[in-house]
């Protein structure tokens, strides 16, 4: 899966989300920092969980062997410096 | 519910922490399994593992309780808390080590 979509995945489905997505080697081991206010007052499984459950097709069928996350609000990215 | 189901439920019961991982903690065969795993022997947890690749029934399983789709796949007592990067923010923050005094 490119990472152009995972990206357009992430940022149509989860409401102000910004995503930067990196391949971590062997294109399906990826990692993805994804912004958004949505997450606020979610706990951080809930964050992963509704990104993971975005690719739960290609995980299944191992097109997507991993999906490592980062999720913050923008207010914790401006914390850590990421725009 | 299902018979497997009821297993994953007396397995996640039966340690302090389990890992549902690809492998085991002396041969993990993915990076993210090992590195959780890395973790909880960090924190000196009492933990037990399924090989998700010996055990593929155990794997459908707990992807059934947990609906979280990737692996590996942590409980501490008894409580789902995440995959590999959950686990180690948890590590860094000093929360696993809390949650399983």
């Amino acid at each position: 899966m490119k990472l152009e979509d995972i990206q357009s995945r992430i940022e149509s489905n989860i409401p102000g989300a910004k995503a930067e997505v990196r391949d971590m080697g062997g294109g399906d081991h990826i990692h993805a920092v994804v912004v958004a206010d949505a997450f606020a007052g979610k706990p951080l499984i809930e964050q992963h969980r509704m990104v993971l459950d975005l690719f739960k097709a290609e995980i299944d069928l191992n097109d997507v062997h991993a999906l490592q996350l980062k999720t913050l609000t923008s207010g914790q990215a401006k914390e850590m410096g990421i725009e | 519910m299902s018979d497997v189901v009821k297993k994953v439920e007396e397995k996640i019961k039966s340690k302090d922490a389990v890992i549902f991982m690809k492998g085991t903690p002396s041969f993990p065969m993915c990076g993210f399994s090992a590195r959780a795993v890395e973790a909880l022997k960090a924190v000196d947890a009492d933990f037990d593992f399924v090989n998700i690749l010996e055990e593929a029934d155990m794997w459908e399983g707990v992807k059934q309780v947990t609906s979280w789709p990737t692996s590996p796949q942590i409980f501490v007592r008894g409580e789902f808390i995440g995959g590999c990067d959950i686990t180690l923010e948890m590590y860094e923050s000093g929360d696993l080590e809390k949650k399983l005094q």
